[in-house]
């Protein structure tokens, strides 16, 4: 073991029941000061404006430096109170990490991400006291659908201004994909769990696990019952590929996969497989490779219809699933499922080209053997919550809102990837929790 | 290439370099090693009389770090040597007689009696020792015993044990400064009456570099007290620079020759005391942060400037800049120069404008067309070189002199020729300008 590995401090995994190895240890102290003393406090800092939470970057950094951890990981929380989980999803290669300075000077950005994984592992592993106190009770009630980040950060700002809230969750879990979809490398140690209790210690906010919008209660009785509502339902459904043989047993969701893998406690419960093809080009795609990969899979292509550059997996992403082992093959579009029996035997694909700017399948044809399917092509919002008894405005079938995070009834706010126009990102959601509880509480203090 | 031989007060080194007296000077082992490593020369650490002193046995230093906690500057409690004289004596000699060719000074720190000097110089003498040097700048511990900067500190002293020394020794006699004085050109007026060869410069400054905060008590704390120590190292450089510059410009000490000390840390430093007046360097805290090796980049790196620049010996630099050491009142009020900002260069993190806003003059922008940039505004810009300073990117931002045309900022003609400020209209006491 290497000096700075035997440096590593206060975050060492415990190890779960599959374990991944941490994808980026934290930072030990002598690793956080060398890289802090590398920002140089910008003015009206670029990193801050591009991060969609605005934390005030720089000053956290200056914390950092001047061994001021626990400050540094309030002044992310005043910001973004799921700073945690953000350190280890954000794609910071295209946020904060790519507007910073430092790539103009040399081409290396100050390690924002790990910086933040670094404050804020030191105050949830060595603070007892939750940083924030809630105000006065204002006697006001709030219903939040879903426990994922968009409804967890608006749960913790609206407890803060002292109303009260219940959070109705259909899981048993909360923490939304932070518990169920990110990929085991990027949050080991349960720590999804850990950041959702840490969130509940500000008090005032009351889960309810198991309670589904749509069965056990309806939209109207949440908007008659509770002063404002706020929906971050996330994405229930799964897009599908729409070709003859998508159900066969070895044709699996990426996201359905991963959650599992999450929860499983030995990987002999999930599918095994020699040979993977995983179809998307997202980040999804790149974390079900990568993982696939790491629970031994000999080969794992990803197969994506455009190129490259079109990916929607960052360019840092992409490196990280090739040096993984993984292999990546553009400009296919699945056309057949090939399949004998329970057997699956791999997929043709038609190549394509851009004709004109539009994508078009050619006659070509390239068939990859595998014998088993990953669908990363994305989730869809289920709209019957929604719509049966209340009709919220949808737009590219998913809740219509404003700059507020408002939707068109009258108490109702929604966030997260539920919504129209988001980027489907942990820290997008948890923005637009904040947005919306800043306007609820404008909204409940008039 | 360039020639390093040095020549000072008659005494002879490979090159100018040498180690101030301290811990690396403290030992034959120290000195051997230094020797191969390749430094012109040592001033042994300071000798005192028997019975030896002894230092603490804690902590003796403390420090200032600057980004990835590199040294900028320390501070030590740290006595005059804690061996017994007869060994230090013993030793000198024959590192001297092994090495020839390098120079070995004695640093000397006895109390205020002529008969503790005239024993000394005698044993001293007996080494084959090249010169000694007369430690009055200790700041701590020593001075409380009425030696080093308790001495350093009185002119009349300075002078008398001066003399003392000159009257009684062959050797020549380096006196070593404290900065701790309020007009340094005082100490060194009174070592040139006494008669001394050189003065050096500086010793350490009186100083306290941090408080650890649990025990309230000053760093390094020693069973939870602390006393003041003495600063080196690159912090204290342009003290050192200026102290040795403010001698070396005056008229009656032109002669005088100065040995540099001073937070010397790389090649360019050592050219800057060189051209300030000094006639050789010494060196302590950058070996004691590097070790010995450092002094291969000081010998390379002078060696390649000179070579560049067409000097052939180290006389050709020494005092070279001195004439060019004015006082305020005399730099020319005509010349006017603006920022710079070269945007091929600039990586907008914004330093300069925020700077410049809030501290100065408002001359930068922070935004042109709705776009993020900065640019001089020459309306407003004093040409202070705040910016330039505060640039992250070495040469990004550049001071650039107007020649000719108006000055936008005072809408005045550029004016070619001089004018200071002792005869400028808002000088109360200004002499009118020759007609
Ligand atoms: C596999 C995968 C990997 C990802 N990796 C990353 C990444 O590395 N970095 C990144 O920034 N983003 C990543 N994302 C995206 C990110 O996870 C989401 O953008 C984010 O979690 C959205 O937050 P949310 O609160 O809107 O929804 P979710 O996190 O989906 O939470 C919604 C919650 O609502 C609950 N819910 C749904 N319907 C109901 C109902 N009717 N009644 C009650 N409760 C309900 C759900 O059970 C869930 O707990 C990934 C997504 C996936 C699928
Ligand atoms: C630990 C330590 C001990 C020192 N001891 C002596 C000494 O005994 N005699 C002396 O003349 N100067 C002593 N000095 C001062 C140095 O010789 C030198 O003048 C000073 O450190 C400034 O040079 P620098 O910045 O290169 O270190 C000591 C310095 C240090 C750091
Ligand atoms: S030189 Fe001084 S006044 Fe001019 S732009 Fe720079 S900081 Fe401002």
């Amino acid at each position: 073991m290497g000096k700075a590995a035997k440096l590593q401090s206060q975050c060492a995994g415990k190890g779960g029941a599959i374990h991944f190895d941490d994808l980026h240890p934290c930072y030990s102290n002598h690793e956080a000061r060398v890289e802090a003393d590398r920002c140089y406090f910008c003015y009206d800092a670029p990193c801050m404006n591009a991060c969609p939470t605005s934390i005030d970057i720089p000053l956290f950094i200056r914390q950092i430096s001047t061994d001021n951890p626990k400050g540094a990981a309030k002044t992310i929380f005043e910001q973004n109170i799921m700073g945690g989980i953000c350190a280890r999803v954000c794609p910071t290669e295209t946020l904060c990490e790519e507007a910073c300075v430092r790539n103009d000077a040399e081409e290396k950005p100050v390690k924002i991400g790990h910086l933040q994984r670094f404050a804020t592992d030191f105050f949830m592993d060595n603070v007892a006291a939750h940083p924030y106190e809630r105000a006065a009770s204002t006697g006001k009630k709030i219903a939040i659908v879903g426990a994922g980040p968009a409804g967890l950060a608006c749960a913790h700002a609206l407890s803060k201004e002292g109303h009260d809230v219940t959070v109705f969750e259909a899981r048993e879990k909360s923490g939304g994909l932070n518990e169920y979809g990110i990929a085991a490398y990027k949050a080991v140690d349960d720590f999804a769990q850990k950041e959702v209790n840490f969130i509940l210690d500000l008090g005032g906010i009351s889960i309810e696990n198991g309670k589904t919008l749509g069965r056990d209660m309806t939209l109207e009785d949440l908007s008659n019952s509770y002063d404002a509502v706020f929906l971050g339902m996330g994405l229930g459904g799964v897009q599908s590929l729409g070709l003859v043989g998508e159900e066969h047993p070895r044709v699996i969701d990426a996201a359905r996969y991963i959650e599992d893998l999450r929860q499983a406690s030995a990987k002999e419960e999930l599918p095994q497989a020699k040979s993977v093809l995983v179809i998307g080009g997202g980040m999804t795609a790149v974390d079900v490779a990568i993982q696939s990969k790491l629970l031994g899979a000999e080969q794992v292509t990803i197969a994506y219809r455009r190129g490259q550059e079109q990916m929607n997996a960052s360019s840092y992403e992409q490196e990280l699933a090739q040096t993984h082992g993984v292999q990546i093959s553009t400009w296919l579009q699945p056309k057949t499922i090939l399949s004998d029996g329970d057997q699956l035997e791999g997929m043709v694909f038609n190549k394509t080209k851009l004709d004109g700017g539009k994508l078009v399948a050619t006659d070509d044809e390239v068939t990859l053997s595998a014998d088993l399917i990953f669908k990363a092509i994305g989730q869809n919002f289920i709209t019957e919550p929604v719509t049966i008894d209340m009709a919220l405005e949808l737009e590219s079938d998913r809740i219509k809102v404003d700059g507020n995070c408002k939707t068109n009834a009258k108490n109702i706010w929604a966030g997260g990837d539920c919504v129209a126009g988001g980027e489907d990102l942990t820290v997008a959601s948890v923005e637009d929790g904040k947005i919306a509880a800043k306007n609820i509480h404008e909204f409940l203090s008039a | 290439m360039a020639d390093l031989r040095s020549n000072f007060i008659g005494i002879k080194s490979p090159n100018p370099f040498w180690l101030a007296s301290a811990p690396p000077t403290d030992k034959e082992y120290n000195v051997v090693r230094a020797y191969e490593a390749g430094w012109g020369g040592v001033v042994w650490k300071t000798l005192g009389e028997d019975p030896h002193l002894v230092n603490v046995n804690g902590p003796r230093y403390g420090a200032i770090h600057g980004a990835d906690r590199r040294l900028l500057g320390l501070n030590n409690i740290e006595l005059i040597t804690d061996r017994p004289l007869q060994t230090n004596l013993q030793e000198i000699k024959r590192v001297k007689k092994d090495w020839p060719d390098r120079a070995l000074v004695v640093s000397l720190m006895v109390p205020c009696e002529e008969q503790s000097w005239i024993n000394i110089l005698k044993l001293v003498e007996e080494t084959e020792a090249d010169g000694i040097e007369l430690n009055f700048g200790c700041p701590h511990g020593m001075s409380e015993r009425g030696m080093g900067s308790a001495v350093g500190q009185v002119p009349e002293y300075i002078e008398m044990v001066t003399r003392w020394c000159k009257q009684n020794t062959r050797m020549p006699v380096i006196v070593k400064l404290t900065p701790n004085i309020t007009d340094i050109r005082k100490p060194a007026e009174a070592a040139n009456r006494g008669g001394a060869d050189a003065v050096s410069l500086i010793n350490t400054i009186n100083s306290i570099v941090s408080v650890d905060l649990d025990q309230m008590a000053p760093i390094p704390t020693v069973g939870g007290k602390g006393s003041h120590g003495g600063y080196c190292g690159p912090a204290v450089k342009p003290i050192a620079l200026n102290m040795v510059a403010e001698i070396a410009r005056t008229p009656e000490l032109a002669e005088l020759p100065i040995s540099g000390i001073g937070g010397i840390t790389t090649w360019r430093d050592a050219a800057e005391f060189l051209a300030l007046g000094a006639g050789n360097l010494q060196v302590c805290t950058a070996a004691m942060t590097y070790g010995f090796k450092v002094v291969e980049e000081m010998i390379d790196g002078l060696s390649d400037w000179m070579d560049e620049k067409g000097y052939s010996s180290i006389d050709q630099i020494s005092r070279k800049a001195v004439p060019n050491v004015s006082d305020w009142q005399h730099l020319n009020l005509n010349y006017i120069a603006k920022a710079k900002i070269n945007q091929d260069l600039c990586i907008e993190c914004g330093r300069c404008h925020i700077a410049c806003e809030d501290t100065s003059h408002q001359a930068i922008t922070n935004m042109v067309d709705g776009a993020r940039k900065f640019e001089v505004i020459d309306e407003e810009c004093v040409g202070c070189n705040l910016c330039v300073n505060v640039c992250p990117v070495e040469d990004c931002i550049t001071m650039e002199q107007m020649t000719e045309g108006v000055d936008p900022r005072t809408n005045k003609p550029i004016d070619s020729s001089y004018a200071n400020w002792t005869t400028h209209p808002n000088n109360p006491q200004r002499v009118d300008a020759a007609e």
